[in-house]
């Protein structure tokens, strides 16, 4: 077991160290690279400007070194300071993550305790009108873009009957007035495609021999589904709800952006306008650190729980 | 059936504004006299009228059909999901055929490569790239098609991991055929439902990055057509009431989207029968 577990962290360091390779590839080796400089400074900037842009950004100097100091930020957590806001950096995280949260850990509690409602009684009524409707409805919600979704919902229910305010957000319990619409937004957006899934992992336990056999015994509908099927339907959802969680303390870049959220997500968008990489890349560092801790938990957990595990 | 008539439906229009036998005027500018003051005529464009007889679809701030910049996004996306399509396919199936037939170093190198880039939140990775290509659609080509590779190569791992013990493949090394022969000639042809289902997914993303991106003002240039560009300008004109360039971008899309979404599942159904849904 402990074996296992220490194979499982140093795979994950790994990963990280790969995650930092990727960002010096995306920030350093393609942003500093003349092409990109020379969209940031215009075309009429005199060679002592590009110079300047080249040293605040930390160009000027060999990759190597570049390298080493990526590494160094994201080892202490320090990622100096913003070039557009000249706020600290892990300030910014810090009380970004706090609106982020706000808004998103409600709309995915919502969304993954409806949609295993809705996909369990697809399955218990499997092809009937019903189950018919909900995948029709489910496929034709994956198809509308989420543009449309925010656009539209934020025009007809806060701008034109005026039940939500348009965008804005206040610390405290005065945020649930601004979290509403987009949270709606959010659930509206995401139910569809995770029924459809989470109706596939039901309807593959439902074809297994135990449920025969339970039947046979005489089990009843309802006790088979709710104690039987989901208990064993519920290991590939919560793998996938895993997956998802930590995408929430990043927020909905979109939904943040359109609602005026001061979460994470609304940061990358304003860093994505103002060249700012430092502030990208340590959002996207942070939310790649959590996707990998997170997984790293649910291994853990697995083999905590199926000892089959352990063995692979 | 539908599904697919849709597609082709899509298709044809897009070759049709590919040679330029539809909506060539899209970029033409309406114009109509009107009365100012009594006596004073002047020239004006006919900025957002409402779909009628002249224009189906209404007309935009400058007077341009509505209904023929909408055909025009058909041949955007249409590009878009095709090329992306071209970039991530390629290297989906190399880098998985390979480690997965190879295994041991090289596999461990292509696994630990394709799961850091699935550790990073996809849409941050996509619109940092976005940025950095620039703006216009050969950066958003490059910047979806990087991005969406990562989930068929994994797939397609897998399924070599496995076909690489089948007897065929056993019989074609006993033949003297070589490494290369194997994995182009007798293992990716039978990939070939993965990368067709992949496709069609990859379509669907493709086509749904592109309004995103384009609405963060990093997708297509402003001059070319495409239903992002249409959506991030009636983002404004619905305040006006304005509602036709909205509508219009959005049911083009959707449309296309929902076809491909259902061909993708009758696919999967008809080709991988182990994920009955």
């Amino acid at each position: 077991m402990l074996r296992y577990i220490i194979r499982r962290l140093l795979y994950s360091l790994t990963l990280v160290a790969g995650v930092m390779l990727v960002l010096f590839l995306l920030y350093h080796v393609l942003g500093g690279s003349e092409m990109v400089v020379m969209r940031m400074v215009g075309k009429h900037a005199t060679p002592q400007e590009i110079q300047n842009l080249r040293h605040m950004y930390g160009f000027d100097k060999g990759y190597p070194a570049q390298l080493r100091e990526i590494v160094w930020k994201c080892l202490t957590f320090d990622f100096g300071r913003s070039i557009s806001t000249r706020q600290k950096i892990s300030t910014m995280l810090y009380e970004g993550a706090g609106p982020s949260l706000t808004l998103m850990l409600p709309a995915f509690i919502i969304t993954v305790l409806l949609a295993i409602s809705v996909a369990l009684l697809c399955a218990y009524k499997r092809n009937s009108l019903f189950d018919r409707t909900i995948v029709v409805l489910s496929v034709g919600g994956m198809s509308i873009s989420i543009m449309a979704y925010i656009i539209l919902g934020q025009y007809l229910l806060a701008y034109k009957m005026r039940l939500f305010p348009i965008s804005g957000y206040e610390p405290g319990l005065q945020a649930a007035r601004y979290i509403l619409l987009p949270l709606i937004i959010y659930v509206a957006v995401s139910t569809g495609s995770d029924v459809r899934l989470y109706r596939t992992f039901i309807l593959n336990e439902i074809n297994q021999d135990y449920v025969r056999t339970a039947l046979a015994k005489g089990v009843g509908i309802m006790r088979l589904l709710f104690k039987h099927v989901l208990k064993n339907a519920m290991i590939p959802i919560i793998t996938q709800v895993v997956i998802e969680v930590p995408f929430l303390i990043m927020g909905s870049l979109l939904l943040e952006n359109f609602f005026g959220i001061p979460g994470l997500g609304n940061m990358s968008i304003e860093a994505l306008g103002n060249w700012d990489f430092p502030v990208l890349m340590a959002v996207t560092y942070l939310g790649s650190l959590l996707f990998i801790v997170g997984n790293l938990l649910s291994d853990i957990l697995y083999a905590v729980v199926d000892p089959r595990v352990r063995l692979v | 059936m539908i599904s697919l008539t849709v597609i082709l439906v899509y298709i044809i229009i897009a070759l049709g504004v590919q040679t330029g036998l539809i909506a060539a005027h899209y970029n033409e500018k309406h114009e109509s006299a009107k009365e100012i003051a009594p006596g004073e005529v002047r020239m004006m464009y006919r900025e957002y009228e409402p779909p009628g007889r002249d224009f189906w679809f209404g007309t935009d701030l400058f007077g341009r059909d509505v209904f023929q910049m909408t055909l025009y996004g058909v041949r955007t996306a249409l590009m878009i999901g095709l090329i992306t399509s071209l970039i991530a396919i390629p290297i989906g199936v190399l880098f998985g055929a390979v480690a997965g037939y190879f295994g041991g170093i090289i596999d461990e190198i292509v696994v630990w490569f394709y799961s850091a880039v699935a550790s990073i939140p996809s849409l941050l990775l996509l619109i940092s790239l976005s940025l950095l290509l620039g703006r216009g659609l050969k950066g958003v080509y490059l910047a979806i098609g990087l991005t969406s590779w990562v989930s068929l190569c994994r797939l397609v791992r897998g399924e070599v991991t496995k076909i690489k013990r089948m007897e065929y493949v056993q019989a074609a090394r006993a033949l003297g055929a070589s490494h290369t022969r194997i994995i182009f000639r007798h293992i990716i042809p039978n990939l070939f439902h993965l990368i067709i289902i992949s496709f069609t997914l990859g379509f669907c993303y493709a086509i749904k990055s592109e309004v995103i991106l384009s609405y963060l003002g990093i997708g297509v240039e402003l001059g070319q057509p495409s239903w992002g560009n249409m959506i991030q300008t009636a983002r404004q004109e619905l305040l006006r009431g304005v509602w036709w360039q909205f509508g219009a971008a959005t049911l083009a899309m959707f449309f296309i989207v929902l076809a491909f979404n259902l061909f993708g599942d009758a696919l999967r159904d008809a080709l991988d029968p182990r994920l009955k849904t």
